[in-house]
């Protein structure tokens, strides 16, 4: 067998913070043959971009490789001048980042990106490269490719630019791409779609790619072989197959089991018991266009209701409408029976008290410039009137209840907090103002894993508990799996379908439904190929969302 | 030889020492990466500066050892300027090592990673502000005082016409120099400080509602201050100035209020610009929305939610708009508009001792009296421009 095409040994790459380098990869070995696609997974901080990007010879600011070798096809990219760098990335070694819209210029049309590689590297000349940029179009399945190169990119969807961004990495013919999370930013029915062009292209062209991620179910479609990642150290490899059915550290199969989680079944409510919260026949609108057309559900005590459907589908406008941002046009909201008004500055503070939100980003829920005491004690004192030590108590109790240790939380500030225990405060501070109901919105999606799961689990106790009732939006199906017990399913602003769990999740239901169910990826390594075979090509993703 | 050959061969042994300059370190280095991927523009830089330096250093040792008369006076502001520099660097440089000696753990760790222009730029303010706030004890004599002798040279020497009594020399009505300009940093830098107060104020409290309320208020209010932008600042100042002249006689308001006011307002229109777009990208975020949905008033909104998280681009902005509102305060009172006399202040000293100028070819000690005042005026807006420099380059989190 022939070399290796990377080879990287004993890597050590060290990050600078507050004057001292500290350790980010310790140590990591990888080789990558040709054609050959590597799936790196692992929490965020694990180190999976890191290594990413050293494959390239690269590293961000403020980090230095410090140690090891990377070599690809035999050259030594860490000793390689700048000149010999610049004749392999973008010619011989691409890369797609996590968000397209983020990385392509706005200001150009995407046929001009995609051929200033090609030109700059004198592999084609300008018209050549359109016509190969038109032809890979095609092959990646964008609509109308003939002319789609020629829009810029805010004209384009956020599935298809991912999808244009491949065929921009792929101008040259490259030997070797880095996928740096492609799909962790797109909807499950658009992600497919881009999974199933970047599988056939890597596949035709023969080229060897680095798959980041962090969703097992996706590298288990992508990738060849898996290596884990854990705080910049290397937990095992081996290829995907044997990597799912029998992984040998405890670490891989924790990521593992964490997709088993499932709350138990709870009774069913009675009929004549008066919901929590209700939302009537809810007409709202931006502007002069409704983007929610009637809007029903009920919330009972004691009960999680998911909301689920892609972006834009309005789901989280109808939070905004039952919070009181939005008042809709036609219909009302009503708490425990009571109508609200409609917009939140003519509710009473105790109308505010019993619904809270949390948010999806801890990052920008809470204010970074108050401490953790400050920002749960605020809603304690606002409408508690608890000062002082009495407040003070209150603030230690909701952080016990969190399962924060509070003397040693209290007075940092939130940037002093890892990802998930920024998402505990944001929940300690909805339960400060004690209520009835807590909007999630899409509490989990930013985080890992096995953090997620943690905060599931603490809602679940929560409300067993206080016996709070929970609406939850999200996108994401396992999450629903887990902790709902009923589910609205959204589409366009309007409810296609709502029922208990388990009858959701049971054929027959309503075809949007299926599609959404069948479009989350699944442990196993044939899901996608099937899936594939089963509807064909052009009848998954938006496509088919368009044909509905 | 015409200028431009010159011009033209300096800028070909510049280009060709670049180029050479790479090659040697190559070569001689043994083709390590730093010469190696040397771009040819920053060879050319570090041979263009060194023989700047070059020709810095030659004239100094020139200006040294010329003979006292012409030849020296040619070199009079060139020898002040470089000894001024070296004695800067020292002191910044001891203040900083002073600082790392003394304080806390955090103060230390911040005179670490201080830069040498920064402790510069803080040891001036620290000096100037000392020197205005206990003017009255250090400075020997009265901003007022009359003291006799007109016109004394600077320097104190008998020979070309100074006095030890008076070390920067007294000006036309026999006033001593040191004197008004200690009293100056009073009154400028004060009446400076508190119009950059008032003009944060109600800029930042105007931009913040702004952006919190929007709708028409915002309209109204960003509308009302593109008019005001519309017109030049200094002219319109002007313009006010000389209207409030009249008022300041009729209701008997000191001229200096007007002025303090007028400029705030005037100042306060940037301030609003910065306040408003900051605060704009401070209200969408969702600790916002979750402070409005808990039932809170705009108080509280604007003062403990916003402001905290505006600190830093309107510290920054503060130290800028301190220099311009004390240039401004400067221009005016050159104008004769603005601090009124017999109080002193570095605008009016440059321009009533301004036509000593002329004597700089054949008498610099005597031209030195305007630049004393303009000088304190420059030194004071570039060290703060130093620190401010600093304090952006921290909160934007730029390492390196």
């Amino acid at each position: 067998m022939s070399d290796p095409l990377v080879k990287i040994r004993d890597l050590k790459i060290e990050g600078r913070s507050d004057e001292t380098w500290t350790p980010i990869i310790n140590g990591v070995d990888l080789d990558l043959n040709r054609g050959e696609v590597l799936g790196l997974i692992g929490e965020s901080g694990a180190g999976k971009s890191t290594i990413g990007l050293a494959a390239m010879g690269f590293t961000r600011d403020g980090v230095r490789i410090s140690g090891g070798s990377v070599e690809f096809d035999g050259i030594d990219l860490l000793g390689a001048s700048a000149a010999v760098k610049r004749g392999l990335l973008g010619k011989r070694i691409a890369y797609v980042a996590q968000s397209a819209a983020a990385s392509f210029n706005p200001a150009h049309k995407l046929i001009d990106q995609h051929t200033e590689a090609p030109t700059q590297h004198n592999v084609s000349s300008r018209s050549e490269s359109v016509q190969d940029g038109v032809e890979l179009y095609r092959r990646l399945r964008l609509p109308n490719p003939d002319e789609i190169g020629f829009r810029y990119p805010h004209q384009v969807s956020g599935g298809q630019l991912q999808r244009a961004m491949t065929a921009m990495a792929m101008s040259c013919r490259p030997d070797l791409i880095i996928f740096d999370e492609p799909t962790t930013a797109l909807d499950v029915t658009t992600q497919i779609e881009v999974l199933a062009a970047i599988r056939d292209i890597v596949e035709q062209f023969d080229t060897a790619a680095i798959y980041i991620t962090h969703d097992l179910a996706v590298v288990a479609q992508m990738a060849d072989k898996i290596k884990v990642l854990l705080k910049g150290d290397e937990v095992e490899e081996a290829d995907t197959r044997t990597m799912l059915s029998a992984p040998t550290q405890d670490y891989t199969k924790s990521l593992w089991a964490v997709r088993s989680f499932e709350r138990p079944k709870k009774p069913a409510v009675l009929t004549t018991a008066t919901p929590i919260v209700s939302v009537c026949g809810v007409t709202a609108a931006y502007g002069k266009i409704d983007v929610l057309h009637d809007v029903s559900f009920d919330i009972h005590q004691g009960r999680t209701v998911a909301v689920v459907g892609e972006s834009g589908s309005g789901k989280s406008t109808t939070a905004r409408c039952i919070t009181g941002l939005l008042p809709p046009r036609i219909g009302h909201i009503e708490f425990d029976g009571v109508e609200m008004p409609l917009d939140y500055r003519k509710r009473n503070k105790d109308q505010l008290r019993q619904a809270q939100m949390i948010y999806q980003m801890a990052d920008t829920a809470l204010n970074p410039r108050k401490s953790i005491g400050e920002i749960i004690g605020r809603p304690v004192e606002f409408y508690m009137g608890l000062k002082g030590r009495e407040k003070r108590k209150r603030v230690e109790d909701l952080l016990a209840e969190i399962e924060l240790e509070p003397t040693q939380y209290i007075d940092r500030l939130p940037s002093e907090l890892s990802g998930g225990q920024k998402q505990r405060i944001g929940i300690a501070r909805a339960l400060a103002a004690e209520p009835k109901f807590i909007i999630c919105d899409e509490v989990t999606s930013a985080l890992d894993q096995l953090v997620a799961e943690g905060i599931l689990k603490l809602l679940a106790k929560l409300q067993d508990e206080l016996g709070l009732s929970y609406m939850f939006i999200t996108h994401d199906l396992a999450t629903v799996r887990a902790i709902a017990d009923e589910v609205v399913v959204m589409k366009d602003g309007e409810v296609v379908e709502q029922g208990e769990k388990a009858a959701m999740f049971q054929p027959p239901h309503h075809p949007y439904t299926d599609l959404l169910l069948s479009s989350v990826p699944e442990m196993d390594p044939d899901w996608l190929s099937n899936l594939l075979n089963e509807r064909g090509v052009d009848n998954i993703g938006d496509a088919a969302v368009d044909k509905m | 030889m015409s200028v431009w050959m010159w011009i033209l061969t300096i800028l070909i042994v510049i280009l060709a020492g670049g180029w050479m300059f790479r090659k040697v370190g190559q070569i001689t280095s043994g083709n390590t990466p730093y010469f190696r991927d040397m771009p040819y523009g920053v060879a050319v830089g570090y041979v263009a500066a060194a023989l700047t330096l070059l020709f810095v250093i030659t004239t100094y040792i020139k200006a040294l050892s010329a003979e006292p008369g012409a030849e020296a006076n040619k070199y009079f502001f060139f020898k002040l300027a470089i000894h001024f520099l070296l004695i800067s660097a020292v002191a910044a440089w001891v203040f900083r090592w002073l600082g790392r000696q003394i304080g806390t753990a955090g103060t230390r760790k911040l005179f670490r990673q201080m830069p040498l222009t920064a402790s510069f730029g803080i040891l001036v303010i620290i000096l100037y502000a000392l020197t205005a706030i206990f003017a009255g004890a250090i400075a020997p004599y009265g901003q007022e005082e009359i003291l006799g002798n007109a016109n004394v040279v600077p320097g104190g020497d008998p020979n070309i016409g100074g006095d030890p009594k008076y070390p920067l020399g007294t000006d036309q009505i026999g006033r001593d120099i040191l004197s008004r300009l200690i009293f100056g940093a009073q009154n400028t830098v004060g009446i400076a400080f508190a119009t950059t107060c008032l003009a944060f104020f109600i800029g930042a409290s105007l931009g913040f509602l702004a952006a919190t309320l929007g709708g028409w208020l915002d309209q109204l209010l960003s509308r009302a201050v593109d008019a005001l932008m519309a017109i030049p600042a200094l002219i319109f100042a002007l313009l006010l100035m000389t209207i409030a002249a009249v008022w300041a006689n009729k209701f008997g308001i000191p001229l200096t209020l007007f002025m303090v006011v007028i400029i705030a307002v005037i100042d306060a229109t940037r301030v609003f610009r910065l306040a408003r777009a900051v605060g704009t990208s401070i209200v969408v975020m969702d600790y916002i929305e979750a402070a409005k949905l808990r039932g809170e008033g705009l108080t509280y909104l604007i003062f403990r939610e916003i402001l905290p998280n505006a600190t830093a681009p309107l510290l920054a902005e503060f130290g800028l708009r301190f220099c311009f509102v004390f240039l401004t305060i400067a221009s005016l009172s050159f104008l004769g508009v603005g601090i009124q006399p017999p109080l002193a202040d570095w605008g009016t000293m440059v321009r009533d001792l301004g036509q000593f100028i002329n004597f700089a070819q054949f008498a610099p000690q005597v031209a030195l009296t305007p630049l004393l005042a303009a000088s304190a005026i420059a030194l004071l807006t570039v060290a703060v421009n130093f620190v401010v420099d600093w304090m952006l380059h921290r909160s934007s989190g730029l390492k390196e």
